[in-house]
C-alpha cells in the first residue's frame, strides 16, 4: 500500500463508521457595523498603534500625498498598472516591475515601493495584496525597505470576516498589519525584522 | 431549607472546625442542617490520578447518601467541582444531585440570597481563589462579596491571586520541585500583602499554602472562609 | 489494523519531576520566562477583551476543528484534488522518517545543497534539519528565535518563541560569539539586535533557490496554504526561491477559505497578543511570474492517525500552536519547555506527546500539572485540557495495570476503606489515634518530617495532624 492510501485508511479506522461532524455556531460578528468614516478612523487608530505612518487625504490630493511620502527616495519601484494620478507629483525616479520582471537585486536597491491594495481590515490594521491592479507580484512589497500603499475609502471593510469574503482565495494574498516586526526578544514588539521597516499608508478619504 | 452536609473526608479528618462553622452559619441563618453519617470522600484524588475503577463506588456512595436533599453544600471548590463536573460522566445517575450540590458560597449568595452573614472579624485577611473554584465552578467573586460584608474585616488583594499554589491532589508529590517552587511564589505573595490571615475555599489548598508559611516562619494564619463567616461570636 | 505512533522528537529519557528538577535549579531561566509569560499574558488579555464575540469565535473555532477531524479522509483527497489542480506536487508521508526522505529528496532535484527555512513545528517534530545535515544539506533557519537557537546549539523551548528561555544579553552573547558576521560593539537593545539577524539573514534570502515552510492551515476547498508571520522571514522564504516545500501535518486542514475568518482572529491574538500578526501569506498551488514555480507539499502522519482514534484524546488535534496555554500554565512557567522533552511543551504537549508516541513512551507528562484549568480558559479552541490529562494518567495507570505498584496499592486500600462509612469512621480514629503521641512530643498540630511517600510533602511543607476529634465524632456527640 502506498503512502496515500495507508495513510488515509488509517484514518478511516480511526474514525470508526460513522463519525459525526457537529454543526458550526457562527455566531460571531460578520456585519460591519461601522459606518465609513468611523471604519476609517478605527483603521487609521490601528494601523498608528502598531507603527505604521498614515497620511489621510481627499483623492485629489494622492500625488501630494505620495510625494510627500516618499521625499528623501530617489529609486522607486512600482507594479506595472500603477496609476499616474499618484505619480504625478513625485521627482524621482520610477522603476516599473514589467514587462520585463524586477530582479532581486533592483529591487533591494529601490528606495521604497509604491502599490494599492485589495481590501483594508480596520479592526485589525491591516491591508491586503492579492497582485491585483496597481499591487504587482508580492516581492515588490517586500524586499525595498519602505512601502507606500495607497488605500481608497471603498476598499476599507471593518472586521476580519467583512475583509475576507471581499478576496478571492486563490488569489496569492499577503495581509500586512503594520512595519515588519518581531517579538521574539523578552516578547516585547519590537519593529524592523526582514520585511520593509517602514510602511506608510495614504488613506483616501471621499473628497 | 433543610440543607446536607457534605464536609468531605479532608475536612472531617483534618480541619473538623471547618464543618462546625458551616453547621454554625448555616444555623445562625435559620436553616436546618444534616450531616448523613454514611458520607465518605467523593474520589476526586482517584478519578484525576487515573484510579477511576476506584472513584466509582465512592460515587455510587455520594449518590445513595445525597440523592434525597434538595440542597448539598460542601465547603470544597474542588470536591463540588468534582461533584459537578466528573460525575454524571462516571456514574449516570449522579446527574441530578450533581445540580443541587453546592460550593459554600454558591449556596449562600445564589440560593439563599445573602451577602451579609452577619459575622464579625477585626482582622486584615487576603483571600486565594482556588483553581477549581474559579475556573470550574465560575465562582468569581462571591466568596470576596460574602468576606467584605464581613464587619471590621480588612481585606486586601492578593497580587497574582489567580495562579495555582501548586498543590493538584497528588501533583504535590509527584512533581514535589515543580509544587514547591509554585507555593514559593504563592506564599511570597501572601507575605507581601501584609495580611494576619489568608483565607481560601478548600482546606486542602490551604494545608499546601499553610505548610508552605509555617515552614517558612511567615507569621499568617490560613484559614477556610467558612471560619471567618461562621466564627463564634 | 493497529495505528502506529509517531516517531522524532516527541519524547525524552528523562521522567517529567527529573528533568524538571533540573531545570528549577536554573534562576536565571525561571527570571526570564517569569518576565516573557507574564508580558504576553497581559498583552493577549488586552487584546481578547477588545473583542466582544471572542467567545463565539472560539465556540466557532471549535467546532470547525471538530467538524475537521470527523472528515479528515474526504478533506485531505479534496484538498490534494484542488492543490494538484493549482500546481502543486502533494506528497504523503506515513511518520518522521518517511517525511525526511520525501523532503531530502526534493531537495537533492534541485541540484542545491543550501534551503532556507521559515519556523515550523512539523519539520521540528519530524526532525528534519539533522535529517538534511545527514544528507550533505545545510538548513539555515530564518525565525529569529529559530536562529538563536540554532546559533546556540540549542533546542526550542516554546511553540512560538522557541528562544524563550534567553535573555537580551544573553541574545547578544549568542550573537558576538557564534554569528560569524555579528557587527563589533553589539548592544543587547532588541532593535539592535533585530538588526543583526536582518543584515545577517538578506544575502541568503535574496539568493536561496530552495525554501521548506510549514504551514497553518490549509484549505481544503482550494488547496491553499496558510503561514502566519512577524519578522518577513516567512514571506522571503514563501515568495523569493523557485522551489518551496511546505510539510504539513495531516490535522492542519480546515474546510474551506471562510473558516479563516475565525482563525485569523483567534490565531494572533492568542499567540503574539496582536490584533493581526504582522504578515500573513496565502498561496495556491503555482501562480505564473509570482513567487515559487515548484510548489511541493508533503502531508505527514506521525501519529496523528493514532490520536484521532482516541475519541476523548483526538481534541489535542484542534491545537493550532498559539501557545496561549504554555504561557499561562503555572508548571511551564516554573520549568520551561525543555523539561517536556518534546517539540510540543507546555499544557499541549502534555495532552499530544503522549498520544502521538504512545502512552509508554510519555508516562510522566500527563501528570505534570496540577488541573488548575488556565490553559483550558485561554485555548482559541476551547481544548479542554485537563479533561484530556486526567483520561491519559487513566491510560498510564491502566498500561501498568499487571505490575505492581505502591500507589496502586494505597489508592485501592484508601477506596475500600471509604467505600463504607463504619470502616472509615474507625480509620479516621486510628489516624488520630496514631497521631497523638506525636502531637504531644511536638506540642503543635504540624509535623516537619514524615517517612517516605509523605517526605515528598515535608520537604519544604510541614505536614497538618489529624484534629482532636474528628467532625463525625464531634457530631455524634453533640446531636
Ligand atoms: S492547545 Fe490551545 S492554547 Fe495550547 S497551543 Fe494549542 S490552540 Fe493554543
Amino acid at each position: 500500500m502506498n503512502a496515500r492510501e495507508e495513510i488515509l485508511n488509517r484514518l478511516r479506522t480511526a474514525l470508526g463508521p460513522a463519525p459525526t461532524a457537529p454543526r458550526v455556531p457562527r455566531e460571531y460578528r460578520v456585519d460591519d457595523a461601522l459606518d465609513g468614516p468611523a471604519r476609517i478612523d478605527l483603521l487609521v487608530d490601528r494601523l498608528v498603534d502598531y507603527k505604521a505612518e498614515v497620511t489621510r487625504c481627499r483623492p485629489d490630493e494622492v500625488a501630494a500625498s505620495v510625494a510627500t511620502a516618499l521625499a528623501g527616495v530617489t529609486r522607486l519601484v512600482a507594479p506595472a498598472e500603477t496609476p499616474e494620478s499618484w505619480l504625478s507629483a513625485y521627482p524621482g525616479k520610477v522603476v516599473t516591475d514589467g514587462p520585463q520582471p524586477l530582479s532581486v537585486a533592483e529591487l533591494d536597491g529601490a528606495g521604497a515601493v509604491l502599490t494599492g491594495c485589495a481590501v483594508a481590515i480596520a479592526e485589525t490594521g491591516t491591508i491586503v495584496l492579492d497582485g491585483g491592479p496597481a499591487q504587482g507580484r508580492r516581492a515588490l512589497t517586500l524586499v525595498p525597505d519602505h512601502h507606500v500603499c495607497v488605500v481608497t475609502s471603498d476598499q476599507v471593510a471593518g472586521g476580519v470576516p467583512a475583509g475576507l469574503r471581499r478576496l478571492t482565495p486563490t488569489r496569492p494574498l499577503t495581509f500586512i498589519s503594520g512595519p515588519s516586526a518581531t517579538s521574539d526578544i523578552e516578547l516585547n514588539r519590537v519593529e524592523g525584522v526582514h520585511g520593509p521597516r517602514r510602511l506608510h499608508v495614504i488613506v483616501v478619504e471621499p473628497g | 431549607m433543610r440543607i446536607a452536609l457534605f464536609l468531605t473526608c479532608v475536612n472531617d479528618l483534618l480541619y473538623p472546625d471547618t464543618g462546625k462553622a458551616v453547621v454554625r452559619l448555616l444555623e445562625r441563618l435559620g436553616h436546618e442542617v444534616d450531616f448523613p453519617e454514611s458520607q465518605t470522600c467523593c474520589g476526586q484524588m482517584h478519578a484525576n490520578s487515573g484510579y477511576r475503577a476506584e472513584a466509582v463506588p465512592l460515587v455510587r456512595g455520594f449518590v445513595d447518601t445525597f440523592d434525597r436533599y434538595d440542597a448539598v453544600v460542601a465547603p470544597s471548590g474542588s470536591c463540588v467541582a468534582m461533584v459537578r463536573e466528573s460525575y454524571p460522566r462516571l456514574v449516570p445517575a449522579a446527574a441530578g444531585v450533581a445540580t443541587r450540590t453546592y460550593e459554600l458560597s454558591e449556596l449562600l449568595v445564589d440560593v439563599l440570597g445573602v451577602t451579609d452573614v452577619g459575622a464579625v472579624f477585626p482582622h486584615r485577611v487576603t483571600y486565594h481563589p482556588t483553581c477549581h473554584g474559579l475556573r470550574m465552578l465560575r465562582l468569581g467573586d462571591k466568596p470576596l462579596r460574602l468576606l467584605r460584608a464581613v464587619e471590621g474585616l480588612d481585606l486586601v488583594p492578593l497580587p497574582g491571586a489567580e495562579e495555582c499554589c501548586g498543590f493538584g491532589g497528588t501533583f504535590a508529590m509527584k512533581n514535589a520541585d515543580v509544587s514547591t517552587a509554585m507555593l514559593a511564589d504563592k506564599c511570597t505573595a501572601i507575605c507581601d500583602t501584609g495580611a494576619e490571615v489568608i483565607a481560601a475555599a478548600d482546606n486542602s489548598c490551604l494545608a499546601h499554602i499553610g505548610g508552605g508559611l509555617s515552614r517558612r516562619g511567615a507569621p499568617v494564619r490560613v484559614m477556610h472562609y467558612a471560619e471567618i463567616l461562621g466564627g463564634e461570636s | 489494523m493497529t495505528l502506529p505512533h509517531g516517531t522524532g522528537h516527541l519524547a525524552g529519557s528523562r521522567p517529567f519531576p527529573a528533568a524538571a528538577h533540573v531545570e528549577l535549579g536554573k534562576p536565571q531561566l525561571r527570571a526570564n520566562l517569569h518576565k516573557a509569560t507574564h508580558t504576553i499574558r497581559n498583552k493577549r488579555a488586552r487584546v481578547v477583551e477588545e473583542l466582544p464575540d471572542w467567545e463565539q469565535l472560539r465556540l466557532a473555532g471549535s467546532a470547525i476543528k471538530a467538524n475537521v477531524m470527523a472528515r479528515l479522509p474526504e478533506l485531505l483527497v479534496e484538498f490534494e484534488a484542488a492543490a494538484t489542480a493549482a500546481g502543486a506536487v502533494v506528497h504523503w508521508a506515513r511518520d518522521a522518517a518517511e517525511a525526511c526522505e520525501v523532503v531530502t529528496r526534493l531537495v537533492r532535484e534541485t541540484g542545491t545543497d543550501e534551503v532556507v527555512k521559515v519556523k515550523s513545528m512539523a519539520t521540528q517534530e519530524i526532525e528534519l534539519n539533522q535529517a538534511l545535515e545527514r544528507a550533505g544539506i545545510s538548513a539555515t533557519e530564518t525565525d529569529l528565535a529559530e536562529l538563536i537557537v540554532q546559533l546556540a546549539d540549542d533546542e526550542p523551548s516554546h511553540i512560538l518563541v522557541p528562544a524563550i528561555h534567553y535573555n537580551r544579553s544573553q541574545i547578544r552573547d549568542i550573537f558576538t560569539e557564534r554569528m560569524g558576521d555579528a557587527p563589533a560593539g553589539l548592544t543587547d537593545e532588541p532593535r539592535v539586535l533585530a538588526e543583526a539577524a536582518r543584515l545577517h539573514l538578506r544575502r541568503k534570502f535574496l539568493s536561496s533557490k530552495v525554501a521548506i515552510s510549514g504551514a497553518n492551515f490549509a484549505i481544503a476547498e482550494t488547496g491553499t496554504l496558510v503561514v502566519l508571520e512577524s519578522e518577513g522571514n516567512g514571506r522571503m522564504c514563501l515568495t523569493l526561491p523557485e522551489t518551496l516545500i511546505s510539510v504539513v501535518g495531516v490535522e492542519k486542514l480546515l474546510p474551506s477559505f471562510s473558516d479563516l475568518e475565525v482563525f485569523l482572529q483567534l490565531l494572533p491574538r492568542s499567540s503574539t497578543g496582536e490584533r493581526m500578526n504582522p504578515y500573513t501569506s496565502t498561496w495556491t498551488g503555482v501562480t505564473a511570474g509570482d513567487g515559487p514555480q515548484n510548489v511541493h507539499i508533503v502531508l505527514v502522519d506521525n501519529g496523528r492517525s493514532a490520536t484521532l482514534a482516541d475519541e476523548v484524546g483526538r481534541q489535542a488535534l484542534h491545537c493550532i500552536r498559539c501557545s496561549a496555554c504554555l504561557n499561562v500554565c503555572p508548571v511551564y512557567e516554573r520549568v520551561g519547555g525543555h523539561a517536556y522533552q518534546s517539540v510540543y511543551p507546555g499544557p499541549i504537549g502534555a495532552i499530544l506527546s503522549p498520544q502521538m508516541t504512545g502512552i509508554e513512551a510519555n508516562k510522566t507528562l500527563p501528570f505534570a500539572s496540577t488541573l488548575c484549568g488556565a490553559c483550558y480558559d485561554v485555548c482559541p479552541v476551547r481544548i479542554n485540557i485537563p479533561e484530556v490529562l486526567v483520561h491519559l494518567r487513566q491510560a498510564a495507570v491502566d498500561s501498568r495495570r499487571d505490575k505492581p505498584s505502591a500507589e496502586r496499592t494505597a489508592m485501592k486500600a484508601m477506596a475500600w476503606v471509604m467505600g463504607d462509612r463504619r470502616r472509615y469512621a474507625r480509620a479516621l480514629r486510628a489516624a488520630r489515634r496514631g497521631t497523638v503521641p506525636l502531637e504531644r512530643v511536638l506540642r503543635r498540630r504540624t509535623v516537619r518530617h514524615l517517612p517516605w511517600p509523605m517526605s515528598a510533602w515535608t520537604a519544604s511543607r510541614d505536614a497538618p495532624l489529624p484534629a482532636p476529634e474528628s467532625f463525625r465524632d464531634w457530631w455524634r456527640r453533640t446531636r
